[in-house]
C-alpha cells in the first residue's frame, strides 16, 4: 500500500488525482505528490525501517507505489563514508562521501528511475522512454529490462562510449539523435506530447522526483539518525537538490529525526551554470544557457527546478559553486586517490565546489558535511584518461622490474 | 490536430514587434496567451499553440529565426 494521496500544484495547491500528470493546467506549476502524514506516522518507526533489505524500498511508507510489486534491482542504501583523508586535505573534519555510483546501473538515477518505471506500470503503461545525457538512458534501460517493459531512450550522438554501452547492454530502443542540444530536447519534448509512452522524467515526474529524496533518508538513517549540517549535492535540473531537504523533512515530520536545520549547497559546471550564476548574481530569476562542459551528466540549460533550487538556497543559507573542466578532472583524481572512488564527471563536480566553498569560507571546518557523488568513472573514462601516469612497461624479469621501478619519476624506492 | 505549450522568451529588440500577432497572420496555428510577463526590456509569454503539428514546427522555427528563444514550459526534457 501507499500513502499518496493526491498529486498537488506547488504554485496554486490545486489538486489533482494519481494519474500520469505534471504541470499544473492552470498555473503551469509542478505537480507534486501529497501523503496522508498522520497515517506514516502512525505507522513507521525506525526499528521497523533498520529491519528491512538494504535498498530504497525499506522507505515504502514515504513513496508513492506499493513497494511489494514494484520493480526493484537493488536501488539505494549506497554507502556513506567518512571521507578522513578528503576531509583533511579539504580542512573539514568531518566529511562524509554519499558514494551512489554503488547502484545498480552505477548512478543515482536507480532511484528516481525505481519509482518512476514501478508506478508507470502500476498506471497501465507498457512502454518507459526518456531523453537523456546517458545515465537516466542507462537506468530506464536496466528497469524495463527487468520489469519485461519496453524502453525507448534518446541521447545525443556526442556522448561518452561508456554511457551509451550502458543502454546498449539491456537491449532498448536507442535513438542517437543528431543535432545541437536544443535540437534534442525540441525533438524530446515534442515525442512527450505525442507518445502514450512513460516518459520517466516528464509525464510521470511528479513520481520520477520522489525518488531522489530517500538519498536523504539514508544519510539521515546512516549518520545515526540524525540531519548533516551541510549538504553539497550537484544541481542539473535542481530536482536531486531539492528533494534530499524534502527527504529530511518528511523524517523529521515523521517523528524519525529532529527538525532539520542544514545548509544546502549547490554544485555547478561553469560550462553550464544558470544557477549558480543567478546565485551569484543575487537573482532569483536564472538565463537558460547552452552547455559545454565535460560534465554532461549535469549539462542542463534549462533546469526545470532551477527556480526552487535558488530559493533553498536562499531559505538555507547555502551557497553555489561553479568548477572549470580542469577543477572537475582534479576533483575526480583527488577524490579517487584520497578514497578510492572513482567519479564520473558529475562527482568531480561536487569535490572541486566542496574544495571552493571551504576555501571560501562558505563551509563551517566544523559542519558535518555531506558530498554527493551520484555516478561513476568509468561512465566517463575519456574525461581523465589521458592525464593519468603510465604504467611501468617491463620484461618479465626481475632486472627489468627493478631497474623500472628504480626508474620511477618522483617516487623513492 | 495537435497543441503545444511553449514559453517564449522576447529580447529587447523584439519587445515592440508583433511576433504573436504575426504567427496567427502568417501560419495555420491558433496561438493562446496562458500566462505573459513583459517590461520595457525582456519578456516571456507561455503561449498554446494549436494546429497541425508540422505547422506548429514552422511556426516556431519561424519565432527563432526572428530572434525568439523557444523552451518547453516545464524546463528541459533531456536528462543527465
Amino acid at each position: 500500500m501507499t500513502y499518496a494521496q493526491n498529486l498537488r500544484c506547488r504554485e496554486c495547491s490545486r489538486d489533482y488525482p494519481l494519474a500520469a500528470l505534471h504541470v499544473c493546467d492552470f498555473c503551469f506549476g509542478p505537480l507534486e505528490v501529497l501523503y496522508d502524514d498522520e497515517g506514516i506516522r502512525n505507522s513507521v518507526s525506525r526499528e521497523a525501517i533498520a529491519s528491512r533489505p538494504a535498498n530504497l524500498w525499506r522507505y515504502r511508507e514515504f513513496l508513492p507505489c506499493d513497494a511489494d510489486s514494484a520493480i526493484n534491482i537493488g536501488a539505494g542504501f549506497t554507502p556513506l563514508i567518512h571521507a578522513k583523508n578528503l576531509g583533511k586535505a579539504l580542512g573539514l573534519p568531518n566529511l562524509y562521501i554519499k558514494n551512489d555510483t554503488a547502484n545498480p546501473t552505477w548512478s543515482f538515477k536507480d532511484r528516481v528511475v525505481a519509482i518512476a518505471s514501478s508506478r508507470a506500470r502500476e498506471l497501465g503503461y507498457e512502454k518507459l522512454a526518456c531523453a537523456s545525457t546517458g545515465n537516466l538512458a542507462n537506468s530506464v534501460s536496466a528497469h524495463a529490462a527487468a520489469a519485461g517493459m519496453e524502453a525507448v531512450v534518446v541521447i545525443p550522438n556526442d556522448l561518452e562510449a561508456g554511457k551509451v554501452l550502458g543502454s546498449s547492454i539491456y537491449s532498448p530502443t536507442l535513438v542517437k539523435v543528431a543535432g545541437n542540444y536544443d535540437a534534442v530536447n525540441r525533438l524530446c519534448a515534442e515525442l512527450a506530447g505525442t507518445r502514450n509512452w512513460a516518459f520517466v522524467n516528464v509525464n510521470v515526474r511528479p513520481y520520477y522526483a520522489e525518488g531522489s529524496k530517500t538519498l536523504g533518508f539514508e544519510v539521515a538513517e546512516q549518520l545515526g539518525w540524525r540531519a548533516p549540517d551541510h549538504c553539497v549535492v550537484p544541481i542539473a535540473s535542481g530536482s536531486l537538490f531539492v528533494k534530499i531537504l524534502k527527504g529530511l523533512n518528511e523524517f523529521a515530520k515523521a517523528g524519525l529525526i529532529d527538525p532539520p536545520k542544514t545548509r544546502m549547497s549547490g554544485a555547478q559546471a561553469t560550462g553550464c551554470s544558470p544557477v549558480a550564476t543567478a546565485w551569484a548574481e543575487g537573482s532569483m530569476n536564472f538565463r537558460p544557457q547552452r552547455p559545454d562542459t565535460i560534465a554532461k551528466s549535469l549539462a542542463i540549460g534549462n533546469p526545470a527546478d532551477g527556480y526552487y533550487s535558488l530559493v533553498q538556497l536562499k531559505e538555507t543559507n547555502g551557497a553555489c559553486a561553479s568548477v572549470s573542466d580542469d577543477e572537475i578532472v582534479a576533483g575526480m583524481k583527488l577524490l579517487a586517490e584520497t578514497e578510492g572512488i572513482f567519479a564520473e564527471t558529475a562527482g568531480g563536480v561536487t569535490i572541486a565546489s566542496v574544495k571552493q566553498l571551504a576555501a571560501a569560507g562558505r563551509i563551517d571546518p566544523d559542519e558535518l558535511v555531506v558530498a554527493f557523488i551520484t555516478g561513476a568513472g568509468f561512465k566517463t573514462a575519456e574525461a581523465v584518461a589521458d592525464t593519468l601516469g603510465p604504467a611501468l612497461e617491463i620484461d618479465a624479469t626481475v632486472e627489468s622490474f627493478e631497474a623500472a621501478y628504480q626508474d620511477r619519476e618522483g617516487v623513492p624506492a | 490536430m495537435a497543441v503545444q505549450r511553449l514559453r517564449f522568451t522576447f529580447p529587447t529588440d523584439l519587445i515592440k514587434e508583433p511576433v504573436i500577432y504575426l504567427i496567427g497572420q502568417q501560419f495555420e496555428v491558433i496561438t493562446n496567451i496562458r500566462m505573459a510577463d513583459v517590461d520595457d526590456r525582456t519578456g516571456w509569454v507561455i503561449l498554446e499553440l494549436e494546429g497541425e503539428a508540422d505547422e506548429i514546427a514552422r511556426s516556431v522555427a519561424w519565432a527563432e529565426s526572428r530572434g525568439v528563444r523557444v523552451d518547453p514550459i516545464t524546463g528541459d526534457v533531456i536528462e543527465g
